[in-house]
């Protein structure tokens, strides 16, 4: 044997316990430059500040978010020759993992599109590596130009704790609503209007399954697609600042009301009464929305991310509106937000530049050419000169929508695990694996635990 | 092994890879590579495993706590459990159909033989994601099993498959049985190609029909083969992670969620690093020790 084989042996176990029980994970990404001192005077002349390479990363690599976003980036180049772009993009789930990763390196990107959520925005401004943009907004007026209802979606404290308040850490260039899309041609074949309430829609749903037709398209194998209808039907059952608490994942607020058993409670009922497509469970998203662009069943409720794809197929035939009130002239109120805000990193060494930028992208010509290429922009949106039909729809849902302050938060912004709580629990709920009261039970639980810890 | 340290003798005698310090020095490479890529994230998963860590601010060490969580917390155990059940529908189920398959396609020597070697192992050259995607539509309420279940007068039968609470994990199951027969039937044909006519002769000339022959010629001269074919599927079956992903993401509820799949959920999305570092570790272990099981059996009965 050999003599050297026992210290060779310890030597690798001390090295390996070394590393083992070397520095803490997170000990050598330095919280950069967190807290810009208050106070600091903000530039918005971009074409005094010098030579400057913005490094931006986005996630606009679709068809007319890909074309709005190279013409902007070259407009703004053009308009500001001392300022070149550097972009970087990936598609969203590429750039959800690997912007953690770079945020912590030490030559993170000036700009960067970050999701709104805790687990994203909420994490970065936690770590300190977000710009809060507050002197930037007051500089450019963003407060006045975007209401409330659409700026909560990128503000948190300075913490990271408290989401939907506190300072701006970002703005969106795109909005998005959930609604109910009909098809126009079964619901006059089941003799009804497009309903203008709440009631009305569910006697338009009966009516239309007396004619054996399939009221609603639905697919819930994906699980989130769910969440959406059922903050559809919260929306009428529950008021609307305790859907925002609870969304949000602020204290204060409860699942276990009457009133949101009674949402879960009419989801069941519409199974009960055969308004769903049967087996949505194992039915994907896509799969039902394609469906009902091929005319099958009579409402679909999903989001205006899908106008483009439902026009191009049913044309005429379609149509989308907000979820209906329970009266014709009722304060808006829908499930929706914005597409991924753009953010200023902390590390980075121009923040004014990259300030201008986000300004430049998101400004009234910005929205221009957001709709020209089929986006939908997220302010000035009824303002916008569109061709009838669907996208006229939807603009107008928006439009209305954002003007009302009626834009409800996705439920599962609330916590970080609300995602699965929430899309496996009404899974459960659905396929009456748990009743209305131990599915309010089981959000309550999740709520209720991050809301008490979080402070 | 000493070197005469006057007069450097030029190589040439002796067993090479001697003297033994030369020799680590062939290794090194590999090793670096080795160490880099594999021995140091493994080493810095279980360092990550003793802390709670959300991938950005300074992590805190918590001892053993994210390890009790993987014992404690019902949802993951649950999610091990599943994983037990898909290394049934992963290794258990292809080995049977597998010995079938290849002892009739070797007896037979049937004409074309290199044609169905094909068309059974063409599944392993999909990619997963691929075969998920299309299993997903097979499984769809308006897919292709229920249009055949309604065909043959089954329509009762026809379900949302993959949205069905029992049914789910099986069905995500059959689609590894489908994915991993092929490789079996292989890698038994090929076995089954090397054993010695006279074997079979001798076992005739003693009366033996053709399940006999099977039972004690053509079974334990694959007994390697079988190990390794195990060891592969059932490394398949803990690790699933794009079949999951593709086609329920876990669902419904919480029925086919796996350990893999919660590995990167926890690190990825919900920002648990150490968490998912521990369920990581545990799966390693779990996966070590029956590999190291089942070639330890299959050792001892082939030698």
């Amino acid at each position: 044997m050999n003599p050297r084989r026992p210290r060779l042996l310890m030597a690798a176990g001390v090295v390996g316990l070394a590393a083992v029980t070397a520095c803490a994970p997170g000990s050598n990404s330095s919280t950069g430059a967190s807290t810009p001192t208050p106070g600091a005077t903000v530039s918005t002349d971009a074409a005094g500040m010098g030579k400057v390479q913005l490094i931006v990363w986005d996630q606009e690599v679709r068809g007319g978010q890909a074309a709005q976003m190279s013409q902007l980036n070259q407009e703004f180049q053009a308009k500001y020759p001392n300022i070149t772009i550097k972009r970087v993009s990936r598609s969203f789930d590429d750039l959800k993992t690997t912007l953690r990763l770079a945020l912590s390196g030490n030559q993170p990107p000036d700009v960067v599109e970050a999701n709104n959520g805790r687990s994203d925005m909420g994490a970065f401004v936690k770590a300190g590596q977000l710009r809060p943009l507050d002197a930037y907004a007051k500089a450019y007026g963003w407060d006045a130009r975007y209401p409330e209802s659409v700026r909560q979606y990128s503000s948190y404290s300075p913490d990271g704790k408290t989401f939907g308040q506190g300072s701006l850490y970002g703005l969106p260039q795109v909005g998005e609503v959930v609604g109910i899309y009909y098809n126009a041609k079964k619901l006059a074949a089941a003799g009804v209007q497009p309903p203008k309430t709440w009631a009305e829609f569910e006697t338009a749903l009966a009516a239309v399954k007396a004619k054996g037709e399939v009221p609603m398209m639905f697919g819930n194998l994906d699980k989130w697609p769910a969440i959406h209808v059922f903050g559809t039907v919260q929306g009428r059952t529950t008021p609307a600042d305790q859907v925002t608490q609870l969304a949000f994942g602020r204290k204060g607020a409860s699942w276990t009301t009457p009133e949101n058993t009674k949402a879960a409670q009419t989801l069941v009922d519409w199974v009960d009464k055969g308004y769903f497509e049967p087996g949505f469970n194992g039915a994907g998203y896509d799969p039902a929305w394609q469906a009902f662009s091929k005319g099958k069943g009579a409402f679909l409720i999903a989001g205006t991310w899908l106008q483009a794809d439902l026009q191009k197929t049913m044309g005429a035939d379609v149509g989308f509106m907000l979820p209906p009130g329970q009266s014709a002239d009722a304060k808006p109120v829908a499930t929706g937000g914005t597409g991924l805000p753009f953010s200023v990193t902390s590390k980075s060494a121009h923040p004014d530049a990259a300030a201008a930028y986000i300004n430049f992208i998101t400004d009234a010509h910005a929205m221009q050419v957001l709709t020209k290429t089929g986006n939908l922009p997220v302010a000035d949106t009824a303002a916008q000169q569109v061709a009838g039909g669907l996208q006229k729809d939807v603009f107008t849902a928006f439009g209305t929508a954002v003007k009302g302050d009626g834009l409800l938060p996705y439920l599962d912004y609330a916590t970080p695990t609300m995602y699965d709580t929430l899309g496996a629990g009404l899974q459960d709920l659905l396929a009456k694996k748990a009743t209305p009261q131990q599915f309010v039970e089981r959000l309550q639980k999740d709520y209720s635990a991050f809301a008490s810890t979080n402070g | 092994m000493t070197v005469e340290r006057t007069g450097r003798p030029r190589r040439g005698g002796g067993p090479p890879g001697e003297p033994r310090r030369v020799a680590y020095l062939y290794l090194l490479p590999a090793f670096l590579v080795y160490a880099a890529f594999l021995l140091y994230p493994l080493v810095r998963s279980v360092q990550l495993s003793f802390y709670r860590w959300d991938g950005l601010t300074l992590g805190t060490w918590v001892g053993l706590d994210n390890y009790l969580e993987v014992v404690q917390d019902q949802g993951l155990r649950a999610a091990f459990g599943h994983a037990l059940v898909l290394m049934v529908f992963y290794a258990l189920v292809p080995l049977v159909v597998g010995l079938g398959l290849a002892s009739i396609l070797n007896r037979a020597k049937v004409r074309g033989l290199g044609f169905f070697r094909t068309v059974v192992f063409l599944p392993q050259v999909v990619a997963m994601v691929v075969v998920a995607v299309a299993w997903r539509r097979i499984y769809a309420p308006d897919g292709t099993l229920n249009s055949l279940l309604s065909a043959v007068g089954l329509g009762s039968l026809t379900r949302g498959w993959l949205g069905d609470y029992t049914l789910a994990l099986p069905a995500v199951g059959f689609i590894g049985t489908w994915f991993e027969t092929g490789l079996v039937t292989v890698l038994l044909l090929a076995g089954m190609g090397r054993i010695s006519g006279e074997l079979y002769e001798a076992a005739r000339l003693d009366g033996a029909g053709p399940v006999r022959e099977f039972l004690t010629v053509t079974l334990p001269s694959v007994r390697g083969e079988i190990a390794v074919a195990l060891t592969l599927t059932v490394i398949a079956a803990l690790r699933t992670f794009d079949l999951v992903y593709v086609t329920t993401r876990g669902g419904p509820g919480n029925s086919t969620s796996v350990p893999s799949y919660e590995v990167y959920h926890r690190a990825f999305e919900l920002g648990q690093v150490g968490s998912a570092a521990a369920i990581g570790v545990c799966l390693t272990v779990i996966i070590f020790v029956i590999s190291f099981g089942i070639t330890r059996i299959g050792d001892r009965e082939t030698t």
